[in-house]
């Protein structure tokens, strides 16, 4: 009898707990942050396709799936520190196969040299390029990503990549890139001596 | 507020924490009444001035401009606009090297003046009070008038807040080091002034204006004084000496006994700060008609032999100013726009003077010995000591050598100053602002880089969006058009089997039109074959 008694309690007991818990579990759902999305997030979408993938998103998903976390050349050892912390593996350093890390660079068409085939603009990842069949082309430079994919389609080889341009809203507080002379002793606050 | 009200009327004046005495070096320059300049050569009007995107441009070059005439617009809360000095002629709009630490060039316009000076038509509102509140901002934001204490925000912007003002601060302060600008001016202009607190007073309807000076100051204070007996609601604050008492945060701490909080503006706690060279321009402004387009500069510094402080329209080449302060250089003499603790050492001098230019100081070596090299940082604590903003400048600087971005943010990196407290009292020599000032800018070039590159992400799935879309019609479309031709044939076929028995003589003309349409549909079918072997390797390449 005792034995009937107990497994009635535990069993109502286990229905409670059956029901808080399902509640809970509707209830308070947590939507997980697929690792996708925030690889993604670390990667610098130019979308250049130096990985070896179709743009930032499909490296994001080989990453996810396993592969290297050192194709991406634009992101550099920065990118690759923070894949490595996210994925919990070792930072190794970039795969050179995939090429080297450089500057920040934007396309810049030479206008007058464009014949308006339209070539670079099918190429251009993010549609920065403005321009018509027989029209001259030009970049938006603002959304430009550098990355590179215009350039080889051209037939007549008016693209250059040019070094993105230091403006003072962006500058690194370089006090050696200014002027040889002024240096870290040039820098404010001066020492005072009565 | 209520313990803010009950300070500010027993007349208490408060302390901040940190804060540090360095030698003051106000005289020579301050004893120098105020002087104007010859016009120089050319004038050099960078389309930025301020905090804020440049305006546009409203001249070209050849242009002849008047003096006050308007030379870039901008909208509320898109900067401000910028006029020309004196009169002359618009001789190039290009780039060139800016007042900043980098010297980088920016577009600017250049002036040529003819020597006239003459006037344009002037918009005064002399009779201040029967002018509503908004009518007055747009007179000021037309009038181009920055902030002139030192970060130069838009005055009108700060001045358009809807929220409650209970105190109006004028800081005359002026705490840092040999600059004495703001001194020169409250002793020769203090009626100017005083009418300008006043309309000041009366657009932001403040209950109270609160005048500070700094102890260091005493002919500034007596004539301050004067100029206000008679007037109940603006009372005088003698501040005691210490540097940075001057800072928006600090000063609000000692006239109010409280502190900003973190992450709000004074103007969320119902205070509101102006500059006493803003209450001037102000006044010219309103009263007078007279844009923005000159501003007290102390040249100072012992490489300056005739220094003192004067009214610099803006644009002038510091070169010149260089030269009406009769300036010897020295060997390896540095050039530094702003006072010893806060200014940045010029790269070039053919930089003109903006909105923002206090000071131009040129000390010899020996009376401000450049810095040591850098040692390591001993972990004294003496900077923590003197921080006005009570941050932990060391540990900011390990972080900040670390590059580790988000553990200096929670630091709250971005309440420093840049005072200059911390590097003056390091025994180790670091310069510290220069460490924080690095990490901040890049701090900012990481979140810029983020919304750019979320930009790129969106519009590169946009894109995919677009092509995966246009593929399909493309399919569609094929197939409607194959349809078409099945149908088509089959028709054809229906019809040319009848034309089998019809008379032999109609035979040849039939067969000649069935030829060309059998062709015709070759060529279609060609054309499509083509296409979907275009289209497929197209794909293949996206």
């Amino acid at each position: 009898m005792s034995i009937v008694v107990g497994l009635i309690a535990i069993g109502v007991l286990a229905l409670i707990f059956g029901i808080i818990l399902g509640f809970a579990a509707v209830k308070f759902k947590v939507e997980s942050d697929p690792i996708v999305d925030q690889i993604d997030e670390i990667l610098p979408q130019t979308q250049c396709g130096q990985c070896g993938y179709p743009g930032c998103r499909p490296y994001a998903e080989a990453i996810a799936n396993g592969d290297d976390i050192n194709k991406c050349p634009p992101g550099g050892e920065a990118t690759i520190k923070q894949l490595a912390d996210l994925m919990g593996v070792e930072a190794k350093p970039l795969d050179a196969a995939h090429g080297t890390e450089d500057v920040k660079k934007v396309a810049v068409i030479r206008e007058d040299e464009c014949i308006g085939c339209t070539k670079c603009i099918q190429a251009c990842p993010v549609d920065a390029i403005l321009g018509a069949a027989k029209q001259m082309h030009t970049v938006i430079e603002h959304e430009c990503t550098g990355c590179d994919l215009c350039v080889e389609p051209c037939p007549v080889d008016c693209i250059d990549m040019v070094p993105v341009k230091a403006k003072p809203e962006t500058w690194q507080w370089d006090l050696k890139s200014v002027k040889a002379n002024v240096s870290m002793a040039d820098n404010i606050p001066v020492k005072m001596v009565e | 507020m209520r313990d803010i009200k009950s300070f500010v009327e027993a007349g208490l004046i408060g302390q901040f924490p940190g804060g540090i005495h360095p030698p003051e070096r106000k005289s020579p320059a301050n004893q120098q009444p105020l002087r104007r300049l010859p016009l120089p050569a050319e004038l050099v009007l960078p389309l930025r001035q301020h905090i804020g995107p440049s305006g546009q441009c409203l001249v070209k070059v050849g242009d002849n401009v008047l003096k006050g005439q308007q030379l870039t617009e901008a909208k509320l809360s898109q900067g401000l606009p910028l006029h020309a000095p004196t009169s002359g002629t618009v001789s190039a709009i290009e780039e060139r090297p800016t007042a900043h630490a980098s010297g980088l060039p920016e577009m600017a316009i250049v002036i040529t003046p003819d020597g006239d000076d003459r006037w344009g038509p002037k918009q005064p509102l002399p009779d201040f009070r029967q002018q509503d509140r908004a009518t007055l901002i747009e007179h000021i934001q037309a009038a181009g008038i920055a902030g002139l204490g030192g970060a130069g925000f838009p005055t009108a912007q700060k001045l358009a807040s809807q929220k409650p003002i209970q105190y109006l601060i004028i800081n005359g302060v002026e705490c840092e080091p040999y600059i004495c600008a703001d001194d020169r001016l409250m002793r020769e202009q203090a009626d100017e002034i005083v009418s300008g607190i006043q309309i000041l007073q009366y657009i932001s309807n403040a209950e109270q204006v609160l005048l500070a000076i700094e102890d260091n100051k005493p002919e500034a204070i007596e004539s301050m004084r004067n100029a206000i007996t008679g007037i109940d609601d603006i009372s005088l604050r003698v501040v005691p000496t210490k540097y940075p008492s001057g800072g928006e945060k600090q000063l609000i701490e000692l006239l109010t006994g409280a502190q900003v909080p973190h992450n709000q503006l004074p103007l969320d706690v119902g205070l509101l700060m102006q500059n006493t060279g803003t209450a001037y321009a102000v006044k010219r402004a309103i009263i007078d008609g007279e844009p923005l387009l000159e501003r007290v500069v102390t040249l100072t510094g012992e490489c300056m032999h005739n220094p003192g402080n004067v009214w610099a329209l803006l644009g002038t080449p510091i070169d010149h100013l260089l030269q009406q302060g009769n300036f010897q250089a020295e060997e390896e003499t540095r050039v530094i726009m702003g006072g010893p603790m806060m200014g940045f050492t010029l790269p070039v001098t053919a930089v003109p003077v903006i909105k923002t230019t206090n000071c131009i100081l040129t000390p010899t070596l020996e009376e401000l010995p450049p810095a040591q090299a850098e040692m390591a940082c001993i972990r004294c604590g003496a900077c923590a000591e003197v921080c006005p903003a009570t941050l932990q400048p060391q540990q900011l600087q390990w972080l900040a050598k670390a590059k580790d971005y988000d553990a200096l943010e929670q630091h709250n990196l971005f309440d420093c100053i840049e005072c200059g407290a911390c590097a003056y009292v390091c025994p180790s020599e670091i310069p510290l602002v220069h460490y924080y000032r690095k990490a901040k800018a890049e701090i900012r070039n990481i979140a810029r880089e983020k919304a750019k590159a979320e930009l790129a992400r969106q519009r590169f799935e946009r894109r995919q969006q677009r092509l995966e879309r246009e593929k399909q019609e493309r399919l569609e479309r094929h197939r409607k058009a194959a349809e078409a031709r099945k149908k088509m044939q089959q028709e054809k076929a229906q019809q040319s089997a009848p034309a089998a028995d019809q008379p032999a003589a109609t035979k040849p003309a039939q067969d000649k039109s069935s030829a060309v349409a059998a062709a015709i549909a070759r060529a279609k079918a060609k054309k499509a074959a083509q296409q979907a072997a275009q289209q497929e390797s197209s794909d293949k390449d996206t």
